[in-house]
């Protein structure tokens, strides 16, 4: 068999099953990869390689033993740090979760587990997930594959790097402003914010509910499909999951991939292109449109005037949901606690272990958001934000009449150099300005790669769709990939560079 | 909109229970005045007719069917804590000693 970690997710699954491969084979790969190769990427935090080899072993006996098993059954897959895992430690990539091990599996880990997908490890990310880069991780920088003095995106910047750079097939990320989408986008790679509430989000350690939703990181777009099935669907534990079931995502990647796109009316977002866009971001995402219109589908431009200040209305609402949502880090139940000297009360002692256990960027979102709710400023403040909320959500439903699925660049550059934004926050979120409005609306989104800009480095599309119409991204997404792949020769990812291996 | 001055940056700070240095204030001071002058132009399109929206989907209240079940593992919730004791989280004093 040739190298097991260069196969799709869904190859591999065909080979364990039909016997080419065992997925102790397949782990002792991926484990050998990530010791090869990521000294340089460091995209992983916690490699768990015995564990997986153990779920791997298991998966091989009961397979032999004629059981019948889920489709991804011995796949490995690697977890965004901001999941929790019960015996794997979690620190969602701060220093005031340093050394922290969960006693209990968030819903989608425990369905992961479920399914025998062994778990390499957990992935590198900004700080509680916030950030576009995965600088502001307190655990080091995670390097693009492509160019390793890059950013791979953030807040997931590990899960995209790793699966980029063959270390998983799979993996999971989480999307509060464009997290899965953004890093996919400057990594080559595929990733998919699915409808709020799609996923469970019990045992994510949240940024701002609202928003936050756990989705796939993957190679392809199939890949997505068949891991968001695994994941998704209705979970009693978290009170904003749908209850319903999800639509047939994997049947849509297939039907998508024969190319045919006739009756599909695809928009493009006025506001989301232009200015500001990289030349080659933009033209690449104009080729892609061509292709588009050459498998059938309807091009028609529809216009959301209001997505101009969803920047800003996210930049509000979601500090204020983190300063929230960040208070149970108080170091009274877990993780780190500063004790400052002369017998100091709870609150100095809460006090010093948050002055010292969060970073820069978490201390800027949560002051923001304090200063946000906090009176007098509330109604100009947090309750304008709330109200474009619903013009943006407007916007959405009347572009939705014009067309099934709405197009945009993912993201307005490709991987810019480590350092280059850290020192300057609004440039740093300038990034997101494509991605956040799907969060405000809770509508899905997916982002796959559309070739190499000038500098050549990847580009990404971004594909959204209605509310639990998620199957419409997996159509159009598998489409327009088999499209690209039919005019490259094969997946944009052949032509990263070659990483040292140690 | 008001600008946010140092004075102010270190109130909110204390509200939201953040030690920070003189250099972090002088520096967190600067960014988030740039940051807060930047969104607050959500307020030129939030008119007195529109209505707030705080939840993506529309939701109603979940409740689940009133049975026991087993919770997380006391033990292993204890022994990832900073201190425990008897059973219960070893916390600092709540109260100064004026109180």
């Amino acid at each position: 068999m040739s190298d097991l970690t260069r196969l799709s997710a869904a190859a591999l699954a065909d080979a364990l099953t039909s016997g080419e491969a065992s997925s102790v084979e397949a782990t002792q790969a991926h484990l050998d990869r990530i010791a090869a190769v990521d000294p340089a990427v460091h995209a992983f935090l916690h490699v768990s390689g015995a564990q997986a080899l153990a779920t791997a072993a298991d998966v091989d006996a009961r397979r032999a033993s004629g059981e019948e098993l889920h489709p991804l059954a011995g796949v490995p897959i690697a977890v965004k740090d901001v999941v929790v895992t019960q015996g794997l430690p979690t620190t969602a990539g701060s220093k005031i979760l340093e050394g922290w091990v969960p006693p209990y599996d968030a819903t989608l880990v425990e369905r992961i587990k479920a399914a025998g997908l062994p778990v390499l490890g957990k992935t590198n990310m900004d700080e509680f997930a916030m950030g576009s880069s995965t600088e502001h991780s307190a655990y080091g920088n995670t390097h693009n594959p492509w160019d390793l003095d890059r950013i791979p995106g953030g807040s997931g910047g590990g899960s995209a790097a790793a699966v980029a750079a063959y270390e998983a097939p799979l993996a999971i990320g989480t999307d509060t402003g464009g997290s899965i989408r953004q890093p996919a986008a400057v990594t080559g790679t595929v990733g998919v914010k699915p409808t709020y509430g799609g996923v469970s989000r019990y045992g994510l350690i949240a940024m701002a509910s609202s928003l936050d939703q756990a989705g796939p990181v993957t190679r392809t777009v199939l890949d997505s499909a068949l891991l968001h099935e695994l994941i998704g669907g209705h979970d009693p534990r978290d009170s904003t999951s749908l209850a319903e079931p999800l639509p047939d995502l994997v049947g849509a990647a297939r039907l998508g991939a024969t190319g045919d796109l006739s009756g599909v009316r695809v928009g493009v977002i006025t506001e989301l292109q232009g200015e500001g866009y990289q030349a080659g971001v933009q033209a690449r995402f104009d080729e892609s449109l061509e292709l588009l219109r050459s498998a059938g589908a309807e091009i028609v431009e529809v216009s959301c005037p209001h997505f101009t200040y969803a920047l800003a209305a996210y930049y509000l609402i979601m500090p204020a949901e983190a300063s929230s949502n960040l208070a149970k880090f108080d170091g009274m139940r877990f993780g780190l606690r500063v004790v400052p000297e002369d017998n100091p009360t709870a609150e100095r002692v809460m006090s010093a272990t948050r002055g010292q256990g969060f970073g820069d960027e978490v201390k800027r979102r949560v002051i923001l958001g304090t200063y946000a709710l906090s009176a007098g400023y509330y109604d100009a403040y947090y309750g304008s934000a709330q109200k474009v909320r619903t013009l943006i959500q407007r916007d959405f439903a009347a572009a939705f009449e014009k067309a099934d699925v709405l197009v945009s660049p993912t993201a307005p550059t490709t991987a810019f150099k480590l350092g280059e934004k850290l020192d300057d926050p609004l440039a740093m979120y300038l990034n997101d300005v494509a991605t956040i409005p799907a969060n405000l609306a809770g509508v899905p989104g997916l982002s796959l790669p559309s070739g190499l800009s000038d500098d050549g480095l990847p580009v990404g599309f971004q594909v959204l769709a209605p509310a639990k119409a998620d199957d419409r991204l997996y159509r159009v997404g598998a489409a327009l990939e088999a499209l690209l792949e039919n005019e490259w020769g094969g997946p944009l990812l052949t032509r990263a560079p070659e990483l040292e291996t140690r | 909109m008001s600008s946010l001055s140092r004075d102010e940056v270190a109130r909110v700070a204390g509200l939201a229970r953040i030690d920070l240095t003189d250099a972090e204030l002088d520096r967190l001071a600067g960014e988030l005045d740039v940051i807060v002058e930047s969104i607050a132009r959500v307020s030129e399109i939030a008119t007195p007719e529109v209505p707030a929206t705080s939840h993506p989907l529309p939701l109603s209240n979940v409740f689940r069917a009133d049975e026991p079940v087993a919770g997380v593992d006391r033990d292993a919730v204890l022994a990832a804590a900073p201190a425990a004791e008897d059973g219960k989280f070893l916390v600092p004093q709540i109260l100064g000693e004026e109180a």
